[in-house]
């Protein structure tokens, strides 16, 4: 019983109270620091500016909800009235037109970083088996990837908006074409960890299973699925982790700088206004930003449980 | 031409919508309201209109989602269509039906240089300075800076904006040269022969640049020169009402393939913005005040209530506590603003050769031309007719389309007091003492 109580209390210590502890030192820290600092926009936003803020914004995006709701009935209204005069026009319901809320703003973005980081990991994958496996590749590749590596998505979005631009015309365009620069900038700046990694597992696969594999004669897609890949899954989800990571910042800073829908142009459009909320709703912005790239890792880190054969590792 | 045009057209109905989405841009400035406007009170609805309201990140971009299709159409710098259509930057044939409006920008200098300017100004009885303030107060100050070597920075928001050439033309008549533009040989900063040095700033940064010391001062539309005041980090030392009253500022640009393909929907845009301005103007700025409101809001405009409410209600605050009566700081639709003055295009052709930007000499054939190719008042005639035959509006708040040439007549109400006639560009610009005329080249 004694060391139920023990564990309980141990438990609880560590797993509650030190975390709790840590973010209300954090909040004080914030409320004392934010008060010091004095901005043209009045004083740097804390704690309860914050929460405030948080809840105008909860309030605009239900006003706006009822606003859609009008604005749909009207148009229905609006489509009959024509009809009643002109029979064979088709009327058909357009989307809402009015902004989209800081909730809109964060489904977008969500939506247009798992298209790019998907897209990523599509190519990133093969190709990093591929020059796991093969050193005459890897060599050729290499070079192409360490430059690129390293390119900021602030030099990519240009190329890419011109591009997407330039190639992408249709009348009745499937996707925006702000949403094809978005995800094709997270796309070219997030694969390279997963590519490197998965490269890096591949080629680590052990000696007695590349013996095993040789000994039962495996047929070459045998022996990718049943070696290679299983044993690579820890170094793969490694990269898949860091560049979902990657992917996110990336895409904060590419809706800013190409004022593409998302958290990102809320954050610029917000300091743009220059009003005396600004600072408190680019704080929520930013509160925001940080909780859901956590939640993304999250995500990950229980698929990488999931998949990877030795439930022994440590993961955090 | 015009008439015969119009009484082509006067009794045929406006069409359906040919495309019923749209989008259009613009940019967090109190002189977007026509836009804002249209939107929340239904009219572009009312034309079977739904339309999406972007603010865009600054000037360029707009101009180029305008050319590349992304945006249907833009609250542009009356300069924009004109610069982009002669090739001056990005070359893209763009077309203006509609004018947003009169006035609303301002000059605002660093507190150090309001210091340093004051002392070159008398004071009136009430002890305040004597506006307005030319920019010959402002000499002395620029000579100090260069006497120690120092450059003096001002900041507007695009090469071909009314900005830049209302803050030429008030410094060229204080005396001061605001530098040539030499785009054949390359040079499209501007600063040839400068006393000061121009460059472009988005509006929004207006403040926070000159905060942090890279400019010295700016000229931008509202909210940003009142900003300046309520943050006490600068002081307006002029409106662009005092440098050319009821001066043509903004303009609702499309590309002209656009207009030549969605003729209908275009004809309709229209409407919905001559009703929106009428609403701003209506029982003498009665609305005003529910227009502050709806700007205020973050996907407008967003700064504060008050910080709008300044300039939109009629006043203007100069130095802190020094707040004057400018009824006509912002215009939409009195003195037939919204209507594509051809004059209005010529105007903004002169100050580009003026200053470089277009660096060969031009007849006055041109100048007339490239407003015509510009200014689309024929399709202006279209939305108002079809206005008055829904009833809404009355043909006296209309130019008389009959008659109408596309010119107003010969103005002097510049802050130096030359006389403009757009009929006669070139000997316009032969009224100036600073400035390219008749066959200069920089």
């Amino acid at each position: 019983m004694a060391s139920l109580k023990d564990k309980i209390s141990a438990f609880s210590v560590k797993g509650i109270l030190l975390p709790v502890f840590g973010i209300l030192v954090f909040i004080l820290l914030w409320q004392v620091g934010a008060s010091r600092v004095h901005t043209s926009l009045g004083e740097f936003p804390g704690p309860v500016v914050v929460y405030e803020q948080w809840n105008s914004l909860v309030a605009e995006h239900q006003n706006e909800r009822v606003k859609a709701d009008k604005f749909y009935v009207r148009q229905e209204e609006r489509i009959a009235e024509r009809q009643a005069k002109d029979p064979s026009y088709a009327g058909i319901i357009r989307d809402y037109t009015g902004k989209p809320t800081f909730f809109d703003q964060i489904f977008t973005s969500l939506y247009t970083v798992l298209a790019g980081f998907g897209l990523a990991s599509l190519i990133a994958i093969p190709v990093g088996i591929l020059i796991g496996l093969n050193r005459s590749v890897y060599s050729a590749l290499n070079p192409v990837i360490q430059v690129f590596k390293p390119v900021s998505p602030l030099a990519w979005l240009p190329l890419v908006t011109m591009v997407v631009s330039a190639s992408y015309v249709s009348d009745d365009p499937m996707f925006s074409k702000s949403f094809l620069t978005s995800m094709f900038t997270v796309t070219l700046c997030c694969m390279w960890p997963t590519l490197i990694n998965t490269a890096v597992g591949v080629a680590a696969v052990e000696k007695d299973l590349l013996n095993v594999s040789k000994v039962l004669r495996l047929g070459w897609v045998t022996h990718v699925m049943k070696i290679v890949i299983p044993s690579a899954i820890p170094l793969m989800f490694t990269g898949l982790r860091l560049s979902l990571g990657i992917a996110w910042m990336v895409l904060i800073a590419a809706e800013m700088l190409a004022q593409n829908p998302g958290l990102g142009k809320f954050v610029w459009d917000e300091f743009q206004n220059g009003s005396s909320n600004s600072l408190g709703r680019i704080m929520v912005a930013v509160l925001m930003i940080g909780f859901i790239g956590y939640l993304l890792d999250r995500v990950m880190l229980a698929f990488q449980r999931f998949a990877s054969w030795d439930k022994t590792q440590v993961l955090r | 031409m015009g008439s015969a045009l119009l009484s082509g057209v006067a009794h045929a109905e406006v069409g359906y919508a040919e495309k019923e989405e749209l989008k259009f841009g613009f940019i967090k400035l109190t002189d977007m309201a026509p836009l804002a406007i249209a939107y929340e009170k239904g009219y572009f609805e009312d034309e079977g209109l739904y339309v999406t309201l972007e603010a865009q990140a600054n000037w360029k971009v707009l101009l180029d989602r305008v050319i590349d299709g992304q945006l249907d159409g833009a609250h542009m710098l009356a300069g924009q269509p004109l610069g982009a259509t002669i090739g001056y930057g990005t070359k893209a044939h763009i077309v203006t039906a509609f004018s947003m409006d009169l006035n609303g920008n301002g000059i605002t200098v660093s507190n150090d240089v309001w210091d340093e300017m004051k002392k070159n100004i008398p004071n009136g009885s009430d002890g305040n300075p004597v506006h307005p303030i030319s920019a010959s107060a402002l000499k002395p100050v620029i000579d100090g800076y260069k006497a120690q070597g120092k450059p003096f920075k001002m900041g507007m928001v695009f090469p071909v904006s009314t900005h830049n050439y209302e803050l030429r033309y008030w410094l060229a008549a204080g005396g001061i040269h605001p530098g040539y533009y030499a785009p054949a040989r390359g040079d499209t900063s501007g600063q040839i022969n400068a006393d000061a040095l121009l460059s472009v700033t988005p509006p929004p940064q207006m403040p926070a640049t000159m905060e942090a010391g890279t400019i010295s001062g700016y000229c931008v539309g509202e909210p940003w020169n009142q900003q300046a005041v309520f943050k006490g980090i600068g002081v307006p030392v002029i409106t662009d009402y005092e440098i050319w009253k009821n001066n043509p500022e903004k303009v609702f640009g499309v590309s002209s393939d656009w207009a030549e393909e969605y003729p209908n929907t275009h004809i309709r845009v229209v409407k919905a913005m001559i009703r929106a301005a009428k609403w701003l103007d209506e029982n003498n700025n009665a609305n005003r005040p529910e227009a502050v409101k709806i700007l205020s809001r973050s996907q407008y405009v967003g700064a504060d209530y008050d910080v709008i409410a300044n300039s939109m209600t009629g006043t203007f605050e100069y130095e802190k506590g020094d707040k004057r009566d400018i009824p006509d700081f912002n215009v939409f639709f009195r003195h037939h603003a919204t209507y594509p003055y051809y004059s209005d295009a010529i105007w903004y052709l002169t100050q580009m050769r003026r200053w470089g930007q277009i660096s060969e000499p031009k007849s006055d054939e041109w100048f007339m031309k490239i407003a015509k190719d510009v200014y689309r008042p024929d399709i202006y005639a279209q939305a108002a007719q079809s206005l008055l035959e829904d009833g809404v509006m009355s043909a006296d708040e209309f130019p008389d389309f009959d008659k109408e040439d596309g010119f107003k007549p010969p103005q002097s109400d510049f802050i130096d007091g030359v006389m403009y006639d757009g009929k006669h560009p070139n000997d316009y610009l032969k009224r100036f003492k600073i400035g390219l005329k008749g066959d200069d080249q920089v």
